[in-house]
């Protein structure tokens, strides 16, 4: 399980969120929403260690910055320069490195991997082509392919189904919830709150802090909803059928 | 002018052009490796700032005798931690910092130089002057092109995905500063190694434009470094030819002949140049 304890990130001494503890369950995907600049990427980040913070964040005991290997992170795509020179499949290959460690270089059984991984999600016929002449949902599998290769316990994906079609969104989704069935910690930062009850087992509401996490069944109502974004969006978000999970 | 058969000629004869052949491929092959990882890591900049920032570097060591490499390489760290810290304790952005103190270092430079009041040719190394290369210059620059290949060879990887996608190595551990300081001290080393052939002023441009030309041939990350190399070796042997027979100064020559590669790239590069993009303007149009 992975565990964040009283942790604590500020940018510039204006803190995001204070103290905050809350823990991931193993076989579950878990939505974090929230409005903008709520601190939802903030605490991903703090828990990994990528950003400075106070408190600690464990995986079924051990601090996180020990197990890193066990924990995939598909970061937000804006960040990256797509004119890199690599290829789809050198992508997909990064994720062996964390394994792998200094000196040695991606073997048969890791290209193995790549491979495979690229076929789950459908991006095979692409392996060779440069990163930049993908599609934005191209290029988002190919991360989520990269998660996969790493073998880990814990995924966290950061805003993954923004800007990209309809099919790679349900093909991305399928990924995740074939690892939350072989009992993985899944964890998406997301912004559409109409896919909400579709996707999360569980949900983190936040707005520089937590306001409520839990069930998506218990937690995902108009007062939290409300609460999060100082706003009643009832009328858009639950006078609608969703889809089955 | 001198025909390159006469040039051939005059490499058989006279060990100081053979010498100062040698030295200018082996610092264009390095610059060219090299150039190739600053450039995608965004860091032109900090290979020009680093470049100027040795001198003093360069000087500290001449006055106190020891050899340039150690008291370059140790300038060329503590710039590169300055300009770290400068820009992660102030509102300043990196390219800011990077102004400040290269600009500092390098003015430091210029005065330690004079209060040296050294036989040192301050022309020879703003420009370089390979023709006046020594055996124990040929060795150390050996030394460098070996360091750096051994270098990039044993972390390719982590050179490669540090490049691409830093915040991806900071996660699954990868001691990602490590790895930067690392590069900076190679890039020191290449820095002091070049000063000879292209001088303190032009050492940026054989770091940048090899790799800048063979960025627009390939999409692969060990083709661009083996073109990049292939491209700086090149322009420097075409670059020494012209110094020899025209009496140029060497880094400006070589610089040129580096400089005329980009540009012929730049217009025939079938994947990024010119022409290509005209062509799919074209096709778009059609």
């Amino acid at each position: 399980m992975l565990k964040v304890d009283d942790l604590t990130v500020a940018y510039d001494n204006v803190p995001v969120f204070t103290d905050l503890s809350v823990h991931f369950a193993k076989g579950k995907i878990t939505g974090i929403i929230g409005p903008n600049g709520a601190g939802k990427s903030t605490l991903i980040k703090g828990a990994l260690g990528l950003v400075r913070h106070t408190g600690k964040a464990t995986l079924d005991g051990a601090a996180v910055t020990h197990v890193r290997k066990k924990i995939a992170y598909v970061e937000q795509r804006a960040a990256l320069d797509l004119t890199f020179p690599i290829s789809v499949f050198e992508v997909v290959l990064t994720g062996t490195y964390g394994k792998l460690g200094l000196f040695k270089s991606p073997g048969h059984k890791e290209k193995e991997l790549a491979n495979d991984a690229l076929k789950q999600v459908n991006l095979s016929e692409f392996k060779n082509r440069q990163i930049g002449e993908l599609s934005g949902g191209q290029l988002q599998r190919v991360f989520v392919a990269r998660a996969i290769v790493q073998q880990a316990d814990v995924v966290i994906l950061d805003e993954p189904f923004v800007g990209i079609d309809v099919k790679s969104e349900n093909e991305i989704m399928n990924v995740l919830r074939g690892w939350r069935d072989s009992g993985k910690s899944i964890i998406v930062v997301h912004h559409d709150l109409n896919k909400v009850a579709a996707y999360f087992d569980d949900l983190l509401i936040m707005n520089h802090g937590i306001i409520a996490h839990g069930p998506v069944e218990t937690v995902y109502t108009k007062e939290n909803v409300s609460h999060a974004f100082s706003a009643d969006l009832s009328a858009v978000l639950f006078n609608q059928n969703t889809e089955a999970k | 002018m001198t025909s390159i058969v006469e040039f051939a000629h005059a490499l058989g004869h006279y060990n100081f052009l053979q010498s100062a052949l040698m030295a200018a491929i082996m610092v264009g092959i390095t610059s060219g490796i090299i150039g190739s990882f600053i450039i995608l890591r965004g860091m032109s900049l900090m290979g020009d700032a680093l470049s100027h920032s040795v001198l003093p570097g360069v000087v500290v060591a001449y006055m106190l005798g020891i050899n340039i490499m150690i008291g370059a390489t140790v300038f060329g760290v503590v710039v590169a931690v300055l300009i770290g810290f400068v820009a992660a304790h102030s509102k300043l952005k990196n390219d800011t910092s990077i102004g400040v103190v290269f600009s500092a270092f390098f003015a430091l430079g210029y005065i330690l130089i004079s209060m040296a009041q050294s036989s040192t040719n301050l022309h020879h190394i703003l420009f370089g002057n390979v023709l006046a290369v020594s055996d124990s210059d040929l060795i150390d620059t050996f030394i460098v092109l070996a360091v750096v290949i051994i270098f990039v060879l044993a972390f390719f990887k982590e050179l490669q995905i540090t490049s691409f996608d830093n915040t991806f190595a900071k996660s699954y551990g990868l001691n990602t500063s490590v790895v930067h300081y690392g590069l900076m001290i190679v890039l020191t080393l290449v820095t002091v190694s070049a000063l000879q052939t292209v001088g303190i002023i032009l050492v940026v441009a054989m770091l940048i434009t090899p790799a800048a030309t063979a960025f627009l041939w390939t999409n692969r990350l060990g083709h661009m470094l083996f073109i990049s190399s292939s491209f700086g070796a090149v322009a420097s042997f075409i670059g020494l030819y012209l110094s020899y027979t025209m009496n140029w100064a060497s880094g400006p020559a070589i610089v040129m002949v580096a400089a005329i590669i980009f540009l012929i790239s730049f217009v025939i590069a079938p994947k990024q140049g010119f022409l290509a993009k005209l062509g799919v303007k074209n096709d778009k149009k059609a």
